[in-house]
């Protein structure tokens, strides 16, 4: 093989792609990790959730999906790609937070009226759904 | 414009001709269109994703177990799928074919635990039609999972392709194209491993 210029990434060890597989699987531990064991507030969950969540889109556009790539001696048609799919993001943001906003802020009312606790028909025995942490009844046994 | 293009020996093989630049430019594009179609299906999702009306809440079904095993299969063969094509431009045909079907048996793998949890939500009492939250959540991962399906398909049959042809600038666009769409899912999972799997998760724990 001809190729002694230019230390050509696609040949000898994929780093690359080991680097972007490992940190792929870190960020999805370390995200399930903040989710489910740690007492941050949801809000800060959710922030470090999809921050991650972008990072790691951003590593596989980067590594494996060589979006930077350009095809020929111009930048033109990364610059094309890279536009796109930043452009395609940027509407993909959009409908999904207009989406949310819209439809929360428009029942918010609604929802209080809904959640607000039935008083009526109480009855006393414990269902172990798991769901309803509001009751303030337990607090006496501790084990 | 009219000269006879000349290529650096390193230009990969699916750059070298003008149909292949063009094919994977406007696959490129046709992402773009992919985002905003599962950008669609997510704000559907979230918006109901409390609307579970007398069904099981979401995070209440889900489990840990299957969302990592289906998430490792994912994340691991769009690695392989990365081998690949880095094996082919080292123009290793044989290298190329097996981490494909290697990439192919995680994605079948994927199927496999994905179908396996569809049926236990079924059997728990939760399908398409239970609540406006799990008519979103069967339409927005099981979209993706009949992308996955597709992908299966597609890629068996350019490595068919490339078996009978070998690594020519067509099949090598080819190739180079599917790569993209296998990795754009892996994209779109995480995306679904966050705001439907975790959020439910911690919504219902929390």
């Amino acid at each position: 093989m001809a190729n002694k210029t230019a230390a050509n990434e696609h040949h000898g060890f994929p780093w690359k792609h080991l680097i972007g597989f490992v940190l792929s699987i870190v960020l999805t531990l370390f995200a399930l990790w903040i989710a489910l064991e740690t007492d941050l507030s949801l809000t800060w969950i959710l922030i470090i959730i999809f921050g991650f969540a972008f990072l790691q889109a951003a590593l596989q556009l980067l590594m494996f999906m060589h979006v930077t790539e350009n095809s020929t001696k111009s930048n033109l048609t990364s610059r094309v790609q890279i536009g796109n799919i930043l452009f395609a993001a940027f509407v993909a943001i959009v409908i999904v937070i207009g989406s949310v906003w819209v439809m929360t802020a428009g029942h918010a009312k609604h929802d209080k009226d809904q959640h607000a606790p039935k008083t009526e028909n109480h009855e006393n025995h414990g269902s172990h759904g798991g769901g309803s942490e509001h009751d303030s009844g337990e607090h006496g046994s501790h084990e | 414009m009219a000269h006879a293009e000349t290529h650096d020996p390193n230009t990969p093989l699916e750059y070298r001709s003008e149909i292949g630049r063009l094919n994977i430019l406007g696959f490129w594009i046709f992402l773009g269109a992919e985002i905003a179609l599962f950008a669609t299906l997510f704000a559907t999702y979230m918006v109901l994703t409390h609307r579970i009306a007398d069904g099981p809440a979401l995070g209440e079904l889900f489990e840990v177990k299957s969302l990592l095993i289906q998430t490792f299969l994912l994340l691991t063969s769009s690695f392989t799928c990365g081998l690949a094509v880095h094996e082919m431009r080292r123009h290793n045909v044989k290298g190329l074919i097996t981490w494909m079907a290697v990439t192919l048996g995680l994605g079948l793998g994927f199927l496999y635990f994905e179908i396996q949890e569809f049926l236990h939500f079924i059997h728990e009492g939760a399908n398409i039609g239970t609540s406006a939250a799990w008519s979103g959540f069967f339409v927005l991962v099981g979209t993706h999972g009949a992308h996955v399906t597709f992908g299966i398909f597609w890629v068996t049959m350019v490595l068919i392709q490339v078996a009978k042809r070998g690594l020519t600038p067509a099949t090598s666009a080819k190739v180079f194209i599917t790569s993209l769409y296998w990795h754009f899912l892996d994209v779109v999972w995480i995306f679904i491993f966050t705001a439907v799997y975790l959020m439910g998760m911690v919504t219902h724990h929390g």
